[in-house]
């Protein structure tokens, strides 16, 4: 365990189509990035520990396709996919995202993912999501998102932990 | 769709963001009307017509005790809506709180 508890950082502007999520690693750059693309060590991290991770098409690469099914206890499952438009290691991938549980297609978005060196081995890795619509933004984060509802709930989460 | 009035909707209630705050400033205490205003710096009708709300919805408790009213937030009630507006940021933080450790047995291995 480290001493200092990173954490997620997830910044959405009202009435924007854009959202950040921003962590930092205790790990060397190259690794966190070989975490992203090693389709063995990804499976291994992506989504709720409830949830099983099927990685049905993964191409990490320029142009490459992916596609992967999250399934819950119960049975439900949520499919996700799109296309790398830009793999450059150990930087950035840029790419599409489509949850295919929407009630229709074609609401898309375009995911930017940066790798960042820190001192000490350390990294930051931020992802730019840009949707096509601020209701589309919002529908995806949950009802009610406005900038301030992840912060502003920081000191209840502190508060239910300490409830456990 | 038809919506339902704020003053009976826990989720509605806790989507404006003046009410988040009374409830961040309860926090686990038990606090009189005066105590918030003082926490919060804002005029006594405006806490009172919010908090009015919340023990509406029943996210808030009120207790007489003497000549003074306390509330308190009723955390059972709180839960379930609180899993609900982040299951996004929970959906990341969890992720890479596994990202973590998938990463430090990685590093171990090569040591």
């Amino acid at each position: 365990m480290s001493e200092k508890k990173n954490k997620t950082v997830i910044n959405a502007e009202p009435g924007k189509q854009e959202l950040f999520i921003t962590r930092e690693f205790d790990a060397p750059r190259e690794l966190v990035f070989k975490a992203h693309i090693d389709p063995d060590i990804y499976v291994q991290w992506l989504g709720p520990r409830d949830l099983t991770m099927t990685l049905e098409t993964f191409e990490p690469t320029s142009g490459g396709r992916w596609r992967f099914i999250q399934k819950d206890n119960e049975g439900n499952e949520f499919g996700f996919h799109g296309v790398n438009h830009d793999v450059t290691a150990p930087e950035r991938i840029i790419g599409t995202f489509e949850f295919e549980g929407l009630p229709e297609s074609g609401h898309v978005i375009l995911e930017t993912t940066k790798f960042e060196s820190l001192p000490g081995g350390r990294t930051r890795v931020t992802t730019q999501s840009v949707y096509q619509s601020v209701e589309d933004r919002d529908g995806m984060v949950a009802a009610g998102m406005e900038s301030g509802v992840v912060d502003g709930f920081e000191r209840l989460d502190e508060i239910l932990e300490k409830m456990k | 769709m038809a919506r339902i009035p704020t003053t009976h909707d826990p989720f509605n209630a806790v989507a404006e963001p003046k009410r988040r705050a009374i409830l961040d400033a309860l926090g686990l205490a038990e606090r009189s009307v005066n105590e918030i205003v003082e926490l919060l710096g804002w005029p006594q009708p405006m806490v009172s017509k919010h908090l009015a709300v919340l023990k509406k919805v029943g996210l808030v408790r009120e207790r007489r005790a003497g000549r003074q009213r306390l509330y308190r937030v009723d955390m059972g009630k709180l839960k379930p809506i609180y899993d609900w507006v982040t299951p996004f940021e929970r959906y990341w933080s969890e992720s890479y709180e596994r990202l973590d450790e998938v990463l430090s047995d990685i590093q171990k291995k090569e040591k």
